[in-house]
């Protein structure tokens, strides 16, 4: 692969790259400028459609699409939600995109709006990145003095507020649904849907929920124009007419045992193993990998076999995993235990889930207790038989849940096990030769609880 | 997520609420066309000035966002930012145990520091200057083992690093028992 300029990433790290001053110098508004001026908003969906932009949030879901789906019409407000919660394990590249370069993801946000007709704009961020709170609030007070927020922007008849508006430690809130029930005041319980947030969203009017990282992809497509972006990456299979691709740069961040853990730009399309070795700088000690996350744990698994994957949209699902996630690559060297990684996901998972679903709530509530037995050495090896039938019902398919969450508590769990079954059987050998555990056993163990 | 809800014997009497609080809070009516849309900003704005929302203050905010306490008391509840028994540590310190920093040696960071604050997670030393509790990724796992204090964000944490933490933070009371 030849050498990639980056472009969502061309300003991080640049010397105050965070303010209006140096994003302007650097081009910046341009985009927004060219759409105020010769788009309609119709013609601005278009282009985000005719881009096949797909949300970097996770699920991959067409963007220029997803704007089609809001009522025709409507007397308003619209709103858009901009999605900063980024709480998946192992994920940081909208952080760097906001401490670095809010004004890239207010562009975006602007253009959106003005495509989506959306008159308020929220940013949800999470509580835990208190230098993105500072950066947006100043970066979108520069915009008011600037007529880039506020009445008639840049002259035109377009009228936009941004707001930031803070979480409070729960993953939860990164659900499109329990980001809005969050956004008004309440628990973060995601909603049953339909109807689906276009419809009926944030205080009941029609509502776009957007990554942080789609927006940037929003400026790019507004600046450098949909050929540019259709150029990068992977087109869509000519044999398969549902596949609409995975085009454009697309950010990866890469942790755990690493050389060079850090936020990359790369096309769509990397394989793991490069995007270890060529950005990475290789397993950290000289060791192996054993095995990576391929985006945020509730994607699943690659085992060392499958780090030559595909890093698009398609690519981690044809090798038994959930899909692309965020593009969050942790890497797992060889002397870890997987009992120790699926312990710690399965932690996650039952300290997140905010229990509205029968199956989530204890689906993850049970996994973790297993594991918890597993690892105090009295495990059994028909629990690895239970973990995978707990791992093949508690999620949304086929549709026993309200949101996503439980889908991902069991991807870790099905991938670990299936692909490092035989390391399980080992370590529930030798820690626990009887296969045997009594009752007072079971019980004496303790359950972490939150807080 | 469990948590003790104060009883009423305890309760302050007098506003909890300063003026400049409210003042706060009011400056966030604007931004929404509900006034329960205000529940996270206002708690925020207690919990910055006093470190943890009291259930008087609970009763406050859900007077002046013209709701039933329990309405706010519900959502208070549901987040893990919010204390009600008393107030947090002058620092407030999360230490990732997610899978990232776990890998690169977080949740012994975190066992380290419990052991030689004398705490275990989720509680304040006697002296009041430090609470510690785990944290789910901080986001920012190229940093990892990582923490999150008050504002800041310490990096690529190890022992020497955590006591040079513990000495800033003033923490006096270090017993090795694993008690307060
Ligand atoms: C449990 C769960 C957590 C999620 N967390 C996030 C998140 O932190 N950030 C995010 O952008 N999307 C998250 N999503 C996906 C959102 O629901 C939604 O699909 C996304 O924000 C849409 O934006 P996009 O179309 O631009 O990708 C999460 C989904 C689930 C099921
Ligand atoms: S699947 Fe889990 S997290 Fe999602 S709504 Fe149901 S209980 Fe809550
Ligand atoms: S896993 Fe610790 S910050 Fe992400």
């Amino acid at each position: 692969m030849s050498k990639f300029e980056p472009v969502l990433l061309a300003n991080v790290g640049k010397p105050n790259s965070h303010t209006l001053q140096a994003y302007q110098a650097a081009g910046g508004y341009a985009g927004l400028r060219k759409v105020l001026k010769d788009m309609t908003p119709a013609a601005t969906i278009e282009m985000v459609k005719q881009s096949n932009l797909r949300g970097r949030g996770g699920a991959g879901f067409p963007t220029g699409l997803k704007w089609t789906f809001l009522p025709k019409d409507h007397p308003g407000p619209i709103y858009m939600c901009i999605n900063a919660d980024e709480s998946e394990p192992s994920t940081f590249n909208n952080r760097i995109l906001m401490e670095d370069d809010p004004h890239q993801v207010i562009e975006g946000t602007i253009i959106s709006c003005y495509a989506t007709r959306a008159s308020t704009a929220y940013i949800y961020l999470r509580f835990e990145y208190p230098l993105c709170y500072e950066r947006l609030q100043k970066a979108i007070d520069e915009c008011y003095a600037a007529n880039l927020l506020g009445p008639k922007i840049l002259g035109s008849e377009f009228a936009l507020d941004i707001y930031l508006h803070r979480g409070a430690a729960a993953y939860i809130c990164g659900e499109e649904t329990g980001l809005i029930e969050s956004l008004e005041g309440k628990r973060a319980w995601p909603r049953i849907k339909p109807p689906f947030p276009a419809v009926e969203g944030l205080f009941r009017k029609p509502t776009v929920v957007n990554n942080v990282e789609t927006m940037a992809c929003v400026t790019q497509i507004a600046t450098r124009g949909v050929e540019w972006f259709k150029s990068i990456g992977v087109p869509s299979d000519p044999k398969n007419p549902r596949d609409p691709g995975s085009y454009g740069p697309k950010l990866y961040c890469i942790s755990g045992h690493i050389n060079k853990p850090g936020c990359y730009e790369a096309p769509l399309g990397i394989t793991c193993r490069q995007l270890i070795d060529e950005y990475g700088g290789g397993v950290w000690k000289g060791r192996k990998a054993k095995a990576a996350v391929p985006g945020g744990i509730s994607m699943g698994l690659l085992s060392a076999a499958e780090l030559d994957t595909p890093l698009d949209f398609a690519g981690p699902g044809k090798v038994g995993c959930l899909g692309l996630g965020t593009a969050a690559v942790t890497v797992i060297d060889e002397t870890v235990s997987m009992v120790d990684f699926l312990h710690n996901t399965c932690r996650f998972f039952q300290h997140e889930s905010c229990g509205q679903c029968t199956p989530c709530r204890e689906g993850t509530n049970w996994a973790l207790r297993m594991m918890e037995r597993i690892k105090a050495g009295r495990g059994r090896l028909r629990d690895l038989d239970l973990l995978l039938e707990i791992g093949d019902s508690i999620g949304i398919i086929p549709g026993s849940t309200i949101c996503g969450l439980a889908d991902g508590a069991a991807w870790p769990m099905k991938n670990a096990i299936r692909k490092f079954r035989g390391e399980f059987e080992e370590y529930i050998r030798r820690t626990n030769p009887s296969g045997y555990m009594t009752t007072e056993a079971v019980e004496a163990l303790p359950l972490e609880t939150a807080h | 997520m469990a948590h003790s809800i104060p009883t009423a014997d305890r309760l302050p009497e007098e506003r909890v609420l300063t003026d400049e609080m409210r003042a706060e809070i009011r400056a966030f009516f604007p931004r929404y066309p509900t006034r329960q849309a205000v529940t996270l900003p206002a708690l925020h704005v207690v919990n910055e000035h006093l470190r943890w929302v009291p259930l008087k203050a609970v009763e406050e905010i859900a007077e002046m966002l013209e709701l039933a306490p329990a309405d706010v008391q519900d959502t208070l509840s549901f987040y893990g930012l919010f204390k009600q028994d008393k107030p947090a540590g002058l620092t407030r310190a999360w230490v990732c145990r997610s899978i990232s920093c776990a890998l690169r040696g977080g949740e012994e960071v975190l066992e380290h520091l419990c052991h030689k604050a004398g705490i275990r997670p989720g509680e304040t030393t006697a002296d009041g200057s430090l609470t510690l509790e785990f944290g789910e990724c901080l986001g920012a796992c190229e940093f990892a083992p990582c923490m999150l204090a008050n504002k800041t964000l310490h990096k690529d944490l190890t022992p020497e690093k955590a006591d040079a933490f513990l000495k800033e933070c003033g923490v006096r009371n270090t017993t090795t028992n694993g008690k307060p």
